[in-house]
């Protein structure tokens, strides 16, 4: 007998948010992004249309990064020339985004001046024609000088610049109002802090469909799961017509996962746990598909191998040419 | 639709007498509207009562259990967050009867060694599948007589040959494997088996419509031991599938989907093979049989199912008592952090990795970081000073030095008066502690 398939109906949609310009946009970006746009649950192709794929943005630091030599080893020389770094995650890696991290602007490291970290910005620009997020380098006060200098220097590109944090959300906000960027807001884990700072950047005239929320997940074995159940509320929230939770939403996969000793240590330091090659590439691989299946809309990635994985990951889950 | 607790509980006996494991009658209703528990424990339960609460106190997803204490099924929502998941996804791995003896004996030792330690945890691969590739019932019997002899794990039978499980199911019907699979073809001959040697069975068909079909003609042989297998192998149709089957299960009680579910990965690639089973995973399968059987493979995958499976009630925690770490003496270093099972375990990890045998103090913030905790004023000097003077620490060490996290560094000025400890302060993460104690201890 013919099964009727359990259906949802639900009232609205995640919405939309639209990276980088095109030249008759009035930026330089040779292809924009579209991300969210779902009224379903993740890749449930019987409930509606798997309007936009989620997409990667691969990580790239303004100085080198402090990354395990598997990781680094697979970009060979690049890792100093943020612009040839960017090109070689478009060109060789297939990257959707490029996520740049200002981190060089810390005080407590370089210490770079906001106008230099204005012009990696446009190197980056010039050398990639995709979309571009950038943020700094979690220093609140300093954070707020820099990417006003991003926000200025990027004009005309649509950029998704962050982080705007609930007690560091003004300036950041200001910044991509008058530029016409789009913001990361981040909360810790907390779904009402969530809704509570897309409410507050709103009121001071961001649209809503400016914004893209980072639910600030946990890696593998370190918390995922508290991320993933406050992203499938925000997912259930936003299809509810819950328009605060309604943002697509940003996951610093590569960052998170790579935090971790499972991603880092050699087979030899713990015996029990298996080949390195094959664990940190997972690692990060398996905190992808794990939130994608709960709506993540963008990934911060860091491993082209795992990179390589979750593409196909995606791929197989976007088809909707459904077999048997 | 289900009844209430209420509406069950006007059908009980009302004797209170505790006999079915809850204290009260009302308890065991309010248990059986959620769900969980089954009217026969009630040993004085009419009959009339009992039709008239069949359907709404059987749980809406028949647990089902096989081999060494693996347990399917027994699910009661759709997503974590409206309670949890109960029984975290059976792993099997699978070998093939076309491998010669000493190679598969040589395989299964390398698939029992599938075991993990981490953050205090110990998990591991829960079963070996033999799949019937040889077309030699014969054969099939004897490999699935060497995996037998070689593991303890649970097992799966698995062939579409009727002649090929009678052959082998027989003979290692004690170890209680799960058989597979009852097909359109079979399923009159398979289940008969399985219900001779009160085995579970796979029902396997292709799509949704068809397995309504072979469930419904199998149930009316008088046999209920069933896990489901949609046929599908492609990610995205399983995904659907597994989603189907548990809101069927679940929002509309369609007792014919009401049993476990076996999905199959599809991917030879092994890194491919375990991002598929991922999917599979966190969306509802009760078992997974998988072709990777190396470590580094399998270590990601099972994190992930401990972590999907973990109670979203509950944080995890560790005892808030004084712990050691390596070959302690009188001179050894004396931490503190929280009881957060994740915030400890790293701390424990890194504290393990300077090779300095340390204390370490949790102190119980009900299961919560430090930043979380002390926000939450869970991690007062005030506190951290009674559990430090009386963990006994003090008898067995000879100084008078602490660590604290430094997110808290804050607090030590009030801690060293209300110990007379001095307080040092230690790095905000636990990946600064090899550095950190390093410089201590040249400094």
């Amino acid at each position: 007998m013919p099964v009727t398939l359990v259906k949802e109906r639900f009232p609205s949609k995640v919405g939309e948010v639209v990276l980088g310009a095109t030249a008759e946009q009035g930026g330089t970006r040779t292809s924009t992004i579209v991300v969210g746009g779902d009224n379903l649950l993740p890749f449930l192709h019987f409930e509606g249309k798997v309007t936009n794929r989620p997409v990667i943005a691969m990580e790239v630091t303004d100085i080198v990064p402090p990354w395990n030599d598997a990781i680094k080893a697979q970009f060979g020389d690049v890792l100093d020339n943020p612009a040839a770094w960017a090109q070689k995650c478009v060109n060789e890696f297939g990257a959707d985004l490029i996520y740049l991290k200002l981190i060089g602007a810390d005080p407590e490291g370089f210490n770079r001046s906001p106008e230099d970290c204005a012009r990696v910005v446009k190197e980056v620009l010039a050398a990639v024609g995709v979309p571009l997020v950038v943020v700094g380098c979690e220093n609140a006060e300093k954070d707020n000088e820099v990417l006003a200098a991003v926000a200025e220097a990027g004009a005309g590109e649509n950029l998704l610049v962050g982080l705007a944090e609930q007690d560091n959300y003004k300036s950041i906000t200001a910044a991509a109002m008058v530029h016409k960027h789009n913001v990361i807001a981040r909360s810790p884990l907390d779904i009402n802090i969530c809704k509570q700072l897309n409410i507050l950047i709103n009121e001071m005239g961001l649209p809503l469909n400016r914004i893209v929320i980072d639910p600030m997940i946990g890696g593998l074995g370190f918390g995922i799961e508290y991320a993933y159940s406050i992203m499938e509320r925000a997912r259930l929230g936003a299809l509810a017509n819950d328009k605060m939770l309604s943002m697509p939403m940003i996951c610093t996969v590569g960052y998170e996962a790579n935090r971790s000793k499972e991603a880092n240590a050699s087979v030899e330091e713990f015996p029990g746990w298996g080949d390195l090659a094959e664990r940190g590439v997972l690692w990060e691989t398996l905190t992808a598909t794990a939130l994608l299946q709960v709506g993540a809309s963008i990934l911060l990635m860091r491993n082209p191998e795992a990179v390589k994985l979750v593409q196909r990951n995606i791929a197989d889950l976007v088809d909707a040419a459904v077999g048997a | 639709m289900g009844l209430t607790g209420l509406e069950i509980y006007k059908q009980l006996p009302k004797k209170n007498c505790g006999e079915c494991g809850t204290p009260t009658c009302l308890a065991f209703a309010m248990a059986l509207a959620a769900g969980k528990g089954a009217l026969d424990s009630c040993p004085y339960v009419s009959d009339a009562a009992r039709d008239a609460l069949a359907s709404a106190s059987a749980p809406p997803i028949k647990s089902i259990k096989f081999g060494n204490g693996s347990t399917l099924g027994d699910e009661t929502v759709l997503f974590r967050h409206d309670k949890t998941f109960y029984h975290p996804t059976t792993v099997l791995i699978q070998v093939s009867d076309t491998l010669k003896d000493a190679d598969l004996a040589t395989k299964v030792k390398q698939i029992n060694d599938l075991e993990f330690d981490r953050v205090g945890l110990h998990y591991g691969v829960d079963g070996i599948a033999v799949v019937e590739e040889s077309g030699d019932p014969a054969r099939f019997a004897q490999a699935v007589k060497v995996v037998a002899d070689n593991t303890e794990k649970s097992l799966l039978l698995l062939s579409d040959n009727v002649a090929a499980l009678q052959a082998a199911a027989p003979a290692v019907a004690a170890k209680k494997p799960l058989l597979g699979n009852a097909t359109e073809g079979n399923y009159e001959a398979v289940v008969a088996l399985a219900k001779e040697l009160a085995l579970p069975v796979i029902l396997k068909a292709d799509g949704l419509d068809a397995l309504n079909d072979l469930v419904e003609k199998a149930q009316a042989l008088g046999y209920k031991e069933f896990v489901l297998d949609p046929g599908s192998r492609k990610p995205v149709q399983t995904l659907a599938n597994l989603t189907q089957l548990r809101r069927q299960a679940i929002k509309k009680k369609f007792r014919p989907f009401g049993y476990p579910v076996v999905a199959f990965t599809s991917k030879n690639e092994p890194m491919d093979e375990i991002a598929e089973a991922s999917i599979y995973v966190t969306k509802y399968a009760s078992a997974i049989v998988l072709k990777a059987d190396k470590k580094g493979l399998l270590l990601p995958l099972l994190t992930l199912r401990t972590n999907i499976y973990t109670d979203p009630q509950k944080p995890i925690q560790v005892e808030p008592t004084l712990h050691s770490v390596g070959d302690i003496n009188e001179n050894s270093l004396v931490y503190v952090t929280t009881n957060f099972s994740l915030t400890y375990y790293s701390v424990e990890g890194e504290v393990e990795a300077s090779k300095i045998p340390s204390y370490i103090l949790p102190i119980d913030t009900d299961g919560t970081s430090v930043l979380t905790a002390y926000a939450a004023g869970k991690f007062e000097p005030e506190k951290i000073a009674d559990a430090l003077l009386n963990c006994g620490v003090a008898d067995k060490v000879n100084h008078k030095n602490v660590i604290i996290p430094g997110y808290v560094a804050v607090i030590s000025g009030k801690l060293q008066e209300k110990t007379g400890w001095k307080v040092i302060v230690g790095p905000r993460e636990s990946s600064g502690i090899v550095s950190f104690v390093r410089s201590l201890t040249n400094g």
